[in-house]
């Protein structure tokens, strides 16, 4: 598939140290209304995949360790 | 990844609702209570949790008909001079006759509104005539009173299904649904006696200013699926050319909210933070208004809280900053501005089409049923003006109980299987394409074009340009390419804004005169013109890729409303001093 890289800061960062997606968490994955995030398979932790974000907070919210941070995404800023 | 060539997954229900937003979940629930023998599953985009335009909550009832402060016959005058006369009030009053049964209802469910001392909801008059503001400072929760009740019922929830296209029978019933799943691609076949569509706004049809396609004013993921399944199904929309535009806070692009600032003594103001209209609720000639203080020589307009008193700021911003779009808080920290001493920069929104705030939508009676039969329509899709998060309640409800009653009457519908294939076809050509057009470049230019010909005031030549660029955009639509699922659901939702704007194109062209203020304010037909357009505008499918369009006359009102009253809505400006 020939698409062009076309790179942005994204909005949804996720503190792996505090992330418990390797034990199982989902919460942020399932809440995501634009389904932006997924589990790396590599490192068991939460990461944003799709630069589309609401800046809704739900992910933030019900994050049972409070590991996600939400930006404002900077083309609003 | 999925296996393209499988079988569809196959289903068989009752009652199918599409969307678990708002009323999607209210039209489940009522199904299930009026008749909990009924299978009655509900498909939802996302997550039913966090899903639709309340994912966070709501800050507020926009239009709640509470005893001793109005009667359901003074809302729908109110109504009905806020949208310039052009309503089917029979649905309207529907709606206002439930309106407080259902804020009691939810009050059960744990959802918590604003009370007085006495513990009566203390309604706040924020509306040019009447008072039906009632605030919800704990807002934040109701997604979760509603799911517990979905629970209870034992509504069948799937979520990350997007429904794509609606089955027909022969004889033009509704039959069923299609879905694909937006993780794996797998494709689903719904079956059901009745149809419930609850999808949401078109939310991503204009680009907001800051050239971020997920920065609208509506939850993204309202995309305007619903308005393109009803119209290839064979319904009736109407007023589509009734845009909704709303004023929101210049870049971040969510409401300020006059609404709840409003009864603490917040305004909107220009430059010289002075007051320029008299009432702050969001309506066409509202918006006109504020489009010229905008673009005449006193803008840009704010909204203004630094005149209160600090502790009325806190208390603001601690129903802004916690519900329905809580970033805002963030926002305004990322800029340091403060409430206490800045105003609050405002902006028009991009344009969409939502009959929460406007008028426009899938024709539907006082029922919730669309012309076509089996197929009901709920929340801001639907057509009932101003609805607002308690009209999609209730009329999810509304809907929920009248699919209850038609599905024991008639057997499961047939369709030609040939509707699979097609969409099948249709469905999964973007993941056959190796090489094409990415979804997200495909929306970008439908939406910047949407900006550039379609955002009023209207023009005609540049509707006609605008709709020759939206033809030439329907021809790349077969050489979309997606990597993924998920890009698969974009591209999907790329056909729907696409036939969106078609559609608001075409609508906005028919109606040759101005009404709604700025909605459909048309510069080659600056008048209102009663004669020949005191009416509704219909818009159905052609079969062909193109449309029908026709009148459908205003139907005699159930409330009179006085000459006198008519224009109230008219003279929201406050005269300047000579």
């Amino acid at each position: 598939m020939s698409f062009a890289e076309n790179p942005s800061e994204f909005p949804v960062t996720i503190d792996a140290e505090k992330c418990i997606a390797d034990k199982g968490c989902t919460v942020c994955v399932d809440v995501c209304p634009l389904d932006v995030l997924r589990i790396n398979p590599e490192t068991g932790k939460a990461h944003m995949r799709y630069d589309e974000c609401w800046y809704c907070l739900p992910c933030a919210l019900d994050c049972p360790t409070k590991a996600v941070t939400v930006a404002i995404p900077y083309l609003l800023r | 990844m999925a296996n393209l060539d499988d079988d569809a997954s196959f289903f068989e229900a009752d009652i199918l609702v599409i969307g678990g937003g708002t009323a999607g979940p209210l039209a489940a629930f009522k199904a299930k209570a009026a008749n909990p023998a009924l299978r009655v599953v509900l498909l939802e985009k996302a997550n039913v949790k966090r899903s639709g335009a309340i994912a966070v909550g709501m800050d507020g009832l926009n239009n709640a008909v509470v005893p001793g402060f109005a009667t359901p016959e003074q809302y729908v005058r109110e109504i009905t001079i806020a949208n310039d006369g052009i309503v089917y009030q029979q649905a309207i009053l529907a709606y206002a006759r439930r309106s407080f049964d259902m804020i009691r209802e939810l009050d059960d469910w744990g959802v918590k509104f604003q009370k007085d001392e006495n513990g009566d909801y203390d309604v706040k008059k924020v509306h040019h005539l009447g008072t039906y503001v009632l605030p919800m400072p704990e807002g934040g929760t109701i997604k979760k009173a509603l799911y517990r009740q979905l629970r209870k019922a034992q509504v069948l929830i799937s979520n990350r299904f997007m429904a794509t296209r609606l089955l027909t029978s022969w004889d033009g019933r509704a039959a069923g649904a299609i879905a694909v799943n937006s993780r794996t691609a797998e494709l689903l076949v719904i079956r059901a006696k009745a149809v419930i569509l609850a999808a949401g706004a078109a939310g991503r049809l204009g680009l907001p200013a800051s050239g971020y396609l997920w920065g609208t004013y509506e939850n993204p993921t309202n995309s305007g699926d619903g308005y393109a399944m009803a119209l290839h199904a064979g319904a009736e929309l109407t007023n589509l050319e009734c845009f909704q535009i709303n004023p929101l806070i210049k870049d971040y692009n969510g409401p300020a909210c006059a609404y709840v600032g409003g009864p603490f003594g917040a305004y909107t103001a220009n430059s010289d933070g002075a007051r320029f209209i008299e009432c702050d609720y969001w309506s066409g000639q509202m918006m006109l208004e504020f489009y010229k203080e905008l673009e005449g020589g006193k803008g840009p307009v704010f909204l203004k809280l630094d005149h209160l008193a600090p502790e009325t700021v806190t208390e603001v911003e601690n129903i802004l900053h916690r519900v329905e779009r809580p970033s805002r808080g963030l926002f305004h920290q990322g800029r340091g501005a403060d409430y206490r001493k800045d105003m609050v920069e405002m902006h028009i929104s991009e344009i969409g089409f939502c009959s929460g705030h406007s008028a426009s939508g899938v024709w539907v009676d006082e029922h919730a049923q669309t012309t076509v039969p089996g197929l009901y329509a709920a929340g801001d899709m639907a057509s009932v003006p101003h609805n607002y998060m308690l009209g999609a309640f209730v009329n999810g409800a509304i809907a929920g109980e009248h699919a209850a009653q038609f599905v024991e009457e008639v057997p499961l519908a047939d369709y030609d299987q040939g509707q699979v294939e097609a969409e099948r076809a249709r469905v999964t050509a973007p993941l056959r394409n190796e090489t094409g057009l990415p979804p997200n470049q495909v929306e970008y230019k439908i939406r910047r074009f949407v900006n550039d010909y379609l955002q009023p005031p209207k023009v005609t030549r540049k509707y006609e340009i605008a709709r020759k660029r939206f033809a030439e955009i329907r021809a790349d639509l077969p050489r979309l390419a997606a990597r993924d699922p998920h890009e698969l659901m974009r591209a999907l939702e790329v056909h729907s804004i696409l036939d969106c704007a078609e559609m608001a194109a075409a609508a906005s062209l028919y109606r040759t005169e101005s009404r709604w203020g700025l909605y459909h304010y048309r510069l080659d037909y600056p008048e209102t013109d009663d004669r020949d357009w005191f009416c509704h505008v219909q818009l159905t499918s052609d079969g062909k890729g193109g449309f029908v369009l026709r009148k459908r006359p205003v139907d005699p009102y159930v409330v009179p409303v006085k000459t006198t009253e008519r224009d109230a809505y008219h003279r929201l400006r406050i005269p300047t001093p000579a």
